[in-house]
């Protein structure tokens, strides 16, 4: 049966979420952004929602079971909250769960229980390389084999907390197919570098990372012999869609509560078919987005290849949270240019999706 | 529960209509164009045998089925036919877009009464009328009269644009289904729908339209001159109490049939995204969907938006259906799925004739029909900008004279 409601549980997980990123994420999202620093106590902050133990299995120490659509439900109600925030708290999965998509059993049990304790385990994933015609299937760093391992030599960048990770997940071309390397902090070779200055996601620390012989044995290759980074792809990318629908989300509400307070030639601007189509469109095609990222979600739990609904959705999010997030500003008008209002913000966060890949999954 | 799964009573009607959308539609579509208003027979005699064999309608969709899918079988049973050819699809015989305003606004005597005949007999038809010469997206503004006289209601006035008006009035034992005011100073809750089966005098088609495109399908307009009905054919109740009574049920209607119409501008839209990509194969063009979009072609850009946009406004629309099977209200759904079917169907068939160069343009090949046919799914059922004004007034809570 086709269903688009979700159930029981999932409502009251959605509750929770929502109300932590009303309380928590929204009311600091100005200043951290201003400050280009995350609040003090955010991160510990969340613990209560067990992000991640709830989506690992007992064996490894959590408590349930990996879904991508209660994570795209999830993602979705941090990122209304504050993006940057939403992708720091999402950060320990970027270890956590493509070890548990594609790692091999060893893996499991080495890394996966240190995620489902009370703290934040800083994690990380270093995919994104500096260039125009970056792929993250043809990478330009490399891992090249020699007895026991493999040496990583490139440069990434946007590499959320490079600084304070205690892995990070390097994805490298081996002899042109891509893989992913999981490298402990502290590892000969890899240098973080400096933080990085972005239009947006300010308050995010992202970091350019150098690998320089950076050593790493072949039981760190992520699935072994044979592991490929493709399942990772994909969940990242729904990942990325969810976050873009809660942006454009964000937006699209303070937009439409602003259209009905706001006066204009003795009307509310809402009132004008000029602003109240432009709302219109954007509920639109913030539900059809949302229903993009739950087929492609749907799709991949089933264990299915959900590559095709993976791209789709990303690709309709990606332009959909830039328009959702430009049209909230043009509804404020010269206000929403100004930075006591959100919406520019939302605007240039909402611009980081078509550039990023690789950096939440669920 | 989020789920995907296609059930399989779905499954098994698509597959009961696919081999038609190909045999019997898609060779025939350019013909049945060209010749304008010739009625498709042999689809005709084969979707009727088909409803008639498996008691199901291929047209209207408010009856509920056992499995409780009626609407999301029936628009994608619509996204098939109108994948075949959306001209031969209009022409479809049951009850269709007056069915459903029966549905949503009769008794269950007049259900009965009206509907039974399209489960029976030979082919018959339903048409709704509502347009009017002068007024269309102000439907409030109707003129057509109908005024009590004894047991009887006399109609009086012009209709236009009146879908299968021809094979529901003339060609068939039908019926239209007439909006009307009983109270012209009431405005819209003075309108009311009323049945007047074929053969009733006092009714006549005096036109049919020539159009860009789904010329296979007829558009009438009809004259009521002191056309004489039974007062139990005044669909409902005949009462002007509640000032959006009689407005409700040509809402409800649409909330029904908006659905519909989005699903078959979307069969046009895979049509043209399917045959594109299979002509451009050939010339050496595929999507490379493993590489990333910066580095893509123009024309990958093109085919990959195409398929999403497809994709997203499909998904709105199985919603909408979905909604109604469960009961919910789904005004806003509908609307929603209607607009954006109608933007995407209009955007991916004219860039598919675009793509195509002087073939996508040139009668040889569907492209430009398919664009001529499309264009109709973004003004009937309520434009474009009247489904905004739907979903808009929804999303900000304002009534229509807050915003106009
Ligand atoms: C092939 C075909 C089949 C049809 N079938 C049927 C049928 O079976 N039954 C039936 O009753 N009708 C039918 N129609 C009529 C159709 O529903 C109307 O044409 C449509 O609703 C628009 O009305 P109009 O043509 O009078 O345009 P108008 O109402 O005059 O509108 C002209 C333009 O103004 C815009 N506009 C109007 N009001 C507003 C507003 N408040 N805000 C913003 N913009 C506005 C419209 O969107 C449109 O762009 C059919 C039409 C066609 C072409």
């Amino acid at each position: 049966m086709f269903g688009f409601e979700p159930s029981d549980e999932q409502k009251t997980l959605v509750k929770s979420v929502r109300r932590f990123a009303a309380r928590e994420l929204r009311p600091l999202a100005h200043d951290s952004d201003e400050r280009g620093e995350l609040p003090g106590a955010l991160l510990e902050s969340a613990a209560p929602l067990a992000l991640l133990p709830a989506s690992l299995p007992e064996a490894y120490g959590g408590f349930g079971q990996r879904s991508a659509v209660t994570g795209a439900l999830f993602a979705e109600e941090l990122a209304w909250g504050d993006l940057s925030g939403a992708l720091a708290l999402l950060a320990p999965g970027l270890v956590a769960l493509p070890v548990l998509l594609a790692g091999t059993e060893a893996q499991k049990h080495e890394l996966l229980p240190a995620f489902c304790g009370e703290g934040y385990v800083p994690a990380s994933a270093a995919l994104l390389e500096p260039r125009a015609d970056f792929d993250p299937r043809v990478l330009q760093a490399r891992a090249r084999r020699v007895s026991g391992g493999y040496v990583l030599e490139g440069t990434k960048c946007n590499v959320p907390f490079a600084a304070e990770a205690e892995w990070m997940l390097v994805y490298a071309s081996v002899e042109g197919e891509s893989r992913a390397f999981l490298v402990r902090r502290g590892t000969d070779g890899l240098h973080v570098g400096e933080r990085e200055q972005n239009m947006g996601l300010r308050a995010l620390p992202l970091y350019k990372v150098e690998l320089r012989g950076c050593v790493v044995s072949s039981a760190l290759c992520l699935g072994g012999e044979g592991g490929g980074v493709e399942a990772v792809l994909g969940a990242s990318r729904v990942a990325l869609a969810a976050l873009a629908v809660g942006q454009a989300r964000a937006a699209y509400d303070y937009a439409l509560d602003y259209a009905k307070s706001r006066v204009a030639f003795g009307e509310a601007i809402a009132q004008r078919q000029a602003i109240a189509f432009m709302l219109a469109e954007m509920a639109t095609e913030i539900e059809a987005a949302r229903l993009l990222v739950w087929e492609a979600a749907w799709t991949l739990d089933q264990g299915a290849d959900g590559t095709r609904e993976c791209l789709l959705a990303k690709t309709f999010a990606d332009e959909m949270v830039l328009a959702a997030t430009d049209r909230a500003v043009q509804i404020l008008g010269g206000h929403g240019y100004i930075r006591d209002h959100p919406v520019e913000m939302w605007l240039r966060n909402g611009r980081a999706f078509a550039v990023m890949e690789g950096i939440a999954i669920v | 529960m989020i789920s995907f799964e296609m059930p399989d009573e779905i499954r098994e009607r698509v597959d009961l209509v696919r081999g038609v959308a190909r045999e019997l539609m898609r060779p025939a579509a350019r013909e049945f164009d060209e010749r304008e208003h010739e009625i498709p027979w042999d689809f005709v005699t084969r979707m009727w045998d088909l409803s008639l064999k498996t008691g199901q309608s291929f047209r209207s969709g408010t009856r509920r089925d056992g499995a409780g899918v009626a609407a999301q079988a029936l628009v994608h049973v619509i996204e098939t036919l109108s994948w075949g050819d959306a001209g031969i699809y209009l022409c479809g015989p049951g009850a269709g877009l007056g069915g459903a305003a029966i549905e949503a606004t009769g008794t269950a005597e007049q259900k009965q009464r009206f509907l039974t005949r399209y489960r029976e007999g030979p082919p018959k038809w339903a048409c709704m009328a509502m347009t009017e010469p002068h007024c269309g997206s102000d439907t409030a503004a109707i003129r057509t009269t109908a005024v009590r006289d004894g047991e009887s209601w006399v109609l009086n006035g012009e209709k236009i644009f009146v879908t299968t008006g021809h094979k529901a009035l003339v060609d068939s034992e039908g019926l239209m289904v007439v909006w009307a005011t009983i109270d012209p100073a009431a405005g819209r809750a003075g309108m009311k729908p009323f049945v007047v089966e074929a053969g009733t005098p006092g009714v006549r088609v005096t036109k049919l339209e020539r159009k860009m495109g789904i010329r296979a399908s007829d558009t009438a307009s009809v004259v009521l001159e002191n056309c004489r009905i039974p007062a139990a054919n005044l669909l409902g109740s005949a009462e002007v109490s509640d000032p959006r009574k009689g407005f409700k049920g040509a809402m409800a209607t649409f909330d029904a049939t908006r659905p519909s119409v989005a699903a078959s501008a979307l069969g046009i839209a895979r049509a043209t995204v399917e045959l594109l990509k299979e002509l451009l194969a050939l010339q050496g063009i595929e999507v490379r969907y493993d590489r990333p979009r910066h580095l893509l072609t123009a024309i990958e850009r093109d085919l990959l938006d195409m398929e999403t946009q497809l994709r997203a406004a499909w998904l709105l629309t199985l919603k909408a259906a979905w909604m109604m099977d469960k009961g919910l209200p789904n005004t806003l759904e509908s609307s929603m799925c209607k607009v954006k079917a109608g933007d995407v169907v209009t955007r991916v068939t004219q860039k598919g004739v675009e793509l195509m160069g002087p073939l996508g343009y040139s009668r040889e090949l569907p492209f430009e029909k398919w664009m001529r046919d499309a264009k109709i799914n973004d003004l009937f059922e309520g434009t474009g900008q009247i489904n905004r004004l739907v979903i808009a007034r929804r999303i900000l809570g304002y009534s229509s004279r807050e915003l106009k």
